[in-house]
């Protein structure tokens, strides 16, 4: 479904704000937004130049979690990262750890099982939907829309919570894949719990659709704000839902079909104006999608074995070479790069993280903004510092 | 000061008793504003304890203040590096007093999981002076709820008279904190030696 047909074609009639006629600027004041700002999700920080109202250079000041995940894991067995793979966009820990095992599965050979296999889309499908549902309760707060809309997405997001916490033990902490396989199998009544949540999340989407999709101040607020153009996009490499909301169909769920994504009939939802509006509205009906597949999966789970029998959880060491392994995670393209000399850890540990490339275009979507859209354009770009500073 | 039987006895008659101490200390401890301020992964943890599921409205603490100055209680929700810990010194400072430290989670207790790192400081209770430390990586919301009711508890048993008076009513206890900065190779000073120092390690004999 495209995004015209999901809200009947409405657009917002634009008024583009005021613009100084001959182009001279008046007196420039510099402001520092962050690290301790409500919207900046986290500890980011931003040193805007402004003209008046209007944007005329912004700084990005990263850094503030920077916790050293990298580093630490060239010190650690390759086991030993998975959990702070977990820490690195602290929503969707079961899609990092997805990333992770699939590249030391590439630099080990392994195989994965087929039960395996369905559990882990069933997992990461259900991140994105928590995540996307959260962005939209974050960015709708970030307009000033204080609490109402958050209070409904961390509404279902509990829901999502409490399937991770019966099948993991943990809230936001999984830790749950391994390399070959799951760690655990799915407990009793997991299976139809997950069905149940897939049956009523539904209702959710509508309510928070019919509430803001049409809504014109939030129309107002997004439409033709924070414009980023195709080109533009693809040369800075950005990835998901960002990249697709410019109207770039790409996603790496159709293109690698790793894991078994070829299975699931799905569509991937396009924009085609770049703006805030549109980021929005990819999210929401990208959520719809999910739907789609995890009612395919959680039909279709095989039994069988959840580990492949050859995996070593004690004394793994990969041959050397180098491998990456890289999936659709909620906010884009997630990769991990390692190269293995032998020895129990890794020679080289990389992420590449979605987050931070996708915020390196955030002054292009700035200039000209007025600064109080600098707040829902980052809040658009969907970033975690956990992953943006590693 | 009244025997606790005879007050009892007189509520139940219709009539309430009480000391100007109670009532003051009732008063502020059910209207702790905590800072809106959150630094990782415990911050969403946070959240979902001000969210519906498990309502930190109940105790009078869903008012997450932006703003330093309005704020009682700092909860300090996840990693602290070395980059960011002059800004938290430095928000503590600016908040008024009475005011009140939780250290939620792992990292902001000692470190954490990132404690052999060379970026993160290893626990906030070397700047600041913690009311109340919360362990788990990150805790669950119910966690930090019974760290509110502890937090309230010592509010509730704070004399407001004599040497155990709350430091705000102490004119020579310091409200604000020296800010370390970050020098040649760590942050300067490692610890403010006046409310942290390291253990002592003696020998085995």
């Amino acid at each position: 479904m495209s995004i015209a047909a999901a809200t009947n074609g409405k657009r917002h009639r634009l008024v583009p704000p005021p613009s100084p006629a001959d182009g001279a600027l008046g007196e420039l004041l510099e402001i520092s937004m962050g690290p301790q700002h409500p919207s900046t999700h986290g500890v980011f920080r931003m040193n805007l130049v402004l003209d008046g109202e209007r944007v005329v250079k912004l700084k990005p000041v990263f850094g503030y979690l920077h916790r050293n995940h990298e580093k630490i894991a060239e010190s650690m067995s390759y086991l030993g990262s998975m959990p702070y793979t977990d820490r690195l966009d602290y929503f969707c820990s079961l899609t990092n750890n997805w990333a992770y095992a699939l590249a030391v599965e590439k630099l080990a050979g392994l195989q994965v099982p087929e039960r395996a296999e369905y559990i882990r889309v069933i997992t990461a499908e259900l991140t994105r939907l928590q995540n996307h549902a959260c962005l939209g309760g974050f960015l709708l707060q970030d307009m000033g829309a204080s609490g109402t809309p958050l209070m409904y997405a961390f509404r279902e997001r509990e829901k999502i919570l409490d399937l991770f916490e019966a099948l993991t033990g943990a809230r936001m902490m999984c830790n749950y894949m391994r390399f070959g396989g799951c760690r655990c199998d799915l407990p009793p009544g997991w299976r139809e719990q997950a069905q149940r949540l897939v049956a009523e999340f539904p209702a959710f989407l509508d309510e928070f659709e019919a509430l803001l999709n049409e809504n014109e101040i939030l129309m107002a607020r997004t439409q033709g704000v924070g414009v980023l153009p195709a080109s533009l996009a693809v040369n800075a490499s950005i990835s998901g839902p960002m990249l697709r909301a410019s109207g770039v169909n790409y996603d790496i769920r159709k293109v690698d079909r790793y894991g078994i994504y070829d299975r699931f009939d799905f569509q991937v939802p396009l924009g085609e104006h770049g703006d805030v509006y549109d980021r929005y509205m990819v999210r929401i009906l990208e959520m719809r999608e999910s739907l789609k597949i995890l009612r395919a999966a959680l039909a279709d789970l095989p039994e069988g074995p959840i580990m492949d029998p050859k995996a070593r959880l004690r004394g793994f060491r990969p041959k050397p070479g180098e491998a990456y392994g890289r999936i659709e995670a909620p906010k884009g393209e997630l990769g991990f790069y390692l190269i293995s000399e032998g020895g129990p850890h890794p020679y080289r540990y990389r992420v590449r993280p979605p987050s931070f490339i996708n915020l390196t275009i955030l002054e292009d979507m700035c200039l000209g903004q007025l600064v109080a859209d600098v707040v829902i354009i980052l809040g658009s770009v969907d970033i975690v510092l956990g992953e943006v500073d590693r | 000061m009244m025997e606790t039987a005879l007050r009892s006895e007189l509520r139940k008659q219709g009539i309430f008793l009480t000391t100007l101490e109670e009532l003051y200390n009732w008063g502020r401890k059910n209207s702790v504003w905590p800072l809106g301020f959150g630094l990782a992964c415990c911050a969403i943890e946070m959240i979902a304890a001000s969210m519906a599921r498990w309502d930190l409205a109940r105790f009078g603490a869903e008012v997450f203040r932006p703003s330093p100055r309005q704020a009682d209680l700092m909860v300090v929700a996840g990693t602290v590096t070395k980059k960011m810990a002059p800004q938290v010194v430095r928000l503590y400072n600016q908040m008024a007093e009475p005011k009140y430290v939780i250290a939620m989670g792992a990292c902001a207790i000692s470190g954490g999981p990132f404690k052999q790192g060379y970026n993160v400081l290893k626990g906030i209770d070397r700047y600041l002076p913690v009311d109340v430390h919360i362990p788990g990586c990150p805790p669950r919301p119910e966690a930090l709820l019974h760290a509110f009711m502890t937090l309230q508890q010592k509010i509730a048993a704070q004399p407001l008279t004599g040497p155990h008076r709350p430091r705000h009513l102490i004119a020579a206890a310091p409200s604000e904190y020296p800010i370390p900065e970050f020098g040649a190779h760590d942050l300067v000073p490692p610890n403010n030696p006046e409310i942290w120092q390291p253990p002592s390690i003696t020998p085995a004999a």
